[in-house]
């Protein structure tokens, strides 16, 4: 074990180099920081918690195996890690090969919500964003992401128009960035 | 409506994963010449993480844990040779190719070694004939990774010795193996850059290196995006975290043979 633990990405990037060179210490101390917001990401796409724990034991193997897919210096590690959550539990979803590799994943200079307080506000925030939509631009917009529908197939769902179906979700996404931004 | 503007909607769909046929083959193309258009979708990746974040749910079971831990145990790391190799001062011209060769097959071999380990029990017979080639391959870099090895880098008398570099591209792999010798220092806070010059479109970062106190250096398989065509290779100098354009200076150059 590394002890005692420094907090935030320093710690994370300590940890993942300590993946590297084998520390199987290093990969407990990652699960018990970020295992609940895989478990959360995956439970959140499949709606399944037998499945959700596939992904997520998934999810840290791979982390285990490929350590060095993750670029500290392109991303927040809980970032990265939520984002291949969400890629892997779709894929499992729509009973496909995983066609994401962790490899493919860059987050550049994604958003650091390192500290639970943090993250925990800005999950609220981003909750509170999608409250403030229409109940049709949340749900394309919900669609696309926790259900990893293409926008043909949600414009076949909801009878819409393909262009409207994309605006409302680049607006959706816009929105979300101003909420942050401000 | 300028080609960005054209471009908004879809570049929101693409990083979210639902653009898909050939919309999205349209916007790739875009994407490899359009510099502002891969910044946007850079932005747009960083909002949907925000989405993935806002996820909230119960702990998982206590179970995983130990599943987990123990899966991990079972997967012994395998030594990683290939990432050693950064360290090594003493890469000499005649040594290059034979050298690069065989890290790019000790790199290939290890990852496939890798991906055995998932395999059903009948891919074991392939895994042990990976394996033997990976301990052959290993005593055939031995004389090249030995510390204790006498290394010595031939040059031309009449000049003093130049920088060079060498790169090793798979492109079906998107593996890469970039060797370099007599390379001069930097200036504090300054690091070589090398870059991936594609057939079409805006040159690609491929790794970020220092020199050693011998001028020697090497970047093993840096993270690249898959089957890009290489035009050639070259190298800027940079902050040492590394940039997304090259600044001129060009220092070195090489056109893929």
């Amino acid at each position: 074990m590394l002890s005692p633990q420094p907090q935030g990405i320093s710690a994370d990037l300590a940890l993942v180099t300590g993946l590297k060179s084998g520390d199987q210490g290093a990969m407990a101390e990652l699960y018990d920081r970020y295992s609940s917001v895989v478990y959360a990401v995956a439970l959140r796409v499949l709606g399944d918690t037998g499945e959700a724990e596939d992904v997520l034991q998934e999810v840290f193997l791979q982390l285990w195996r490929r350590p060095s897919a993750f670029d500290a210096a392109r991303g927040s590690f809980r970032s990265w890690l939520a984002v291949i959550t969400r890629n892997r539990a779709i894929d499992s979803l729509r009973k496909r090969r995983p066609e994401t590799d962790i490899d493919d994943v860059v987050l550049s200079v994604a958003p650091d919500l390192a500290g639970d307080v943090e993250r925990a506000r800005a999950a609220e925030k981003v909750r509170g964003v999608m409250g403030t939509m229409a109940p049709a631009q949340r749900s394309a917009l919900e669609m696309a992401y926790w259900e990893g529908m293409s926008h043909s197939e949600i414009a076949d769902k909801t009878g819409e128009p393909l262009g409207t179906v994309k605006t409302r979700i680049r607006a959706g996404l816009i929105a979300l960035r101003k909420a942050f931004q401000g | 409506m300028s080609e960005h503007e054209q471009y908004a909607e879809d570049l929101a769909l693409y990083a979210l994963d639902a653009l898909r046929g050939e919309d999205r083959a349209r916007l790739d193309e875009h994407l490899a010449t359009c510099a502002a258009c891969r910044l946007e979708l850079e932005q747009l990746r960083r909002d949907t993480a925000l989405l993935a974040l806002s996820a909230a749910g119960p702990r998982p079971p206590q179970r995983a844990r130990q599943r987990l831990l123990d899966a991990v145990a079972r997967e012994a790391r395998v030594p990683k040779i290939v990432q050693a190799s950064p360290q090594r001062s003493w890469w000499g011209v005649l040594g290059w190719a034979a050298a690069a060769a065989v890290l790019v097959c000790v790199a290939l071999l290890l990852r496939d070694n890798l991906g055995l380990r998932e395999s059903a029990i009948s891919a074991r017979s392939e895994a042990a004939k990976n394996a033997r080639e990976l301990e052959e391959l290993r005593r055939i870099a031995a004389p090249i990774v030995d510390p204790g090895a006498q290394r010595v880098t031939l040059v031309s008398t009449n000049a003093p010795p130049q920088a060079q570099g060498k790169a090793f591209y798979l492109r079906n792999r998107s593996s890469l193996v970039f060797l370099a010798n007599n390379m001069p220092a930097l200036p504090l806070g300054k690091a070589y850059e090398l870059w991936l010059i594609p057939v079409s479109g805006a040159p690609i970062p491929a790794g970020v290196f220092k020199p050693d106190a011998h001028g020697s250096a090497s970047v093993v398989n840096p993270l690249l995006p898959a089957a890009i065509e290489a035009k050639a290779f070259a190298i800027t100098v940079e902050n040492d975290t590394g940039a997304s354009t090259p600044t001129m200076p060009i220092l070195m150059m090489g056109a893929g043979g």
